[in-house]
């Protein structure tokens, strides 16, 4: 499934409105939570699962071809925690 | 922020059209849980991708009490982070 098969659902579940117009507010949701997402904030998706920037520490790491030592810089990365509902709707 | 306050959001720049925010996040979320329940990965270019790991059984532990634990075959959402988000979600100010 890509963003143009959800557009498509959009659009039937819409009514009224054109594929165009539904390719439009589909991306303005992903652009409103990738930015709340860029700012830190968590987002929150009851039923489906919570998306949470996490701080990681400076670390060394090691290159497994050549097993050169390198330093990994501080980053913020971002974790999915799928719902329960999610969980065991996929292992129904 | 909730799905809620993400409907909201949507809808303040989009019109001020709730109930057309609210059935445009319930759908996306809708769909993409569908195709995750048949197996079916979901790809969203610049966002990230969804997909169905199997994980084996094994037997476990639990950590407060130090029983032994069975824990059955599963199979598990897992979400990879797109190039486009991982970096802006980095990006220091």
């Amino acid at each position: 499934m890509t963003k143009a098969d959800i557009v498509e659902k959009v659009y039937e579940n819409l009514g009224g409105f054109s594929k165009k117009e539904s390719a439009e507010i589909v991306e303005m949701v992903f652009e409103t939570i990738k930015e709340t997402l860029e700012r830190g904030e968590k987002i929150k998706i009851s039923g489906f699962g919570n998306f949470v920037v996490r701080q990681k520490k400076e670390r060394t790491g090691r290159n497994p071809q050549t097993g050169e030592e390198i330093k990994i810089a501080p980053r913020r990365v971002l974790t999915f925690k799928p719902s329960q509902v999610l969980k065991n709707s996929i292992n129904a | 922020m909730t799905k809620g306050e993400l409907i909201e959001a949507v809808a303040q720049r989009d019109g001020f059209n709730l109930r057309k925010a609210e059935i445009v996040v319930n759908t996306i979320f809708a769909s993409m849980c569908d195709a995750l329940k048949e197996g079916e990965r979901v790809e969203i270019r610049g966002f990230g991708s969804f997909e169905v790991r199997r994980y084996s059984a094994y037997r476990g532990r639990n950590p407060k009490t130090g029983d032994e634990v069975f824990v059955r075959a599963k199979r598990a959402p897992f979400f990879k982070t797109g190039k486009e988000l991982r970096e802006r979600v980095n990006e220091t100010d």
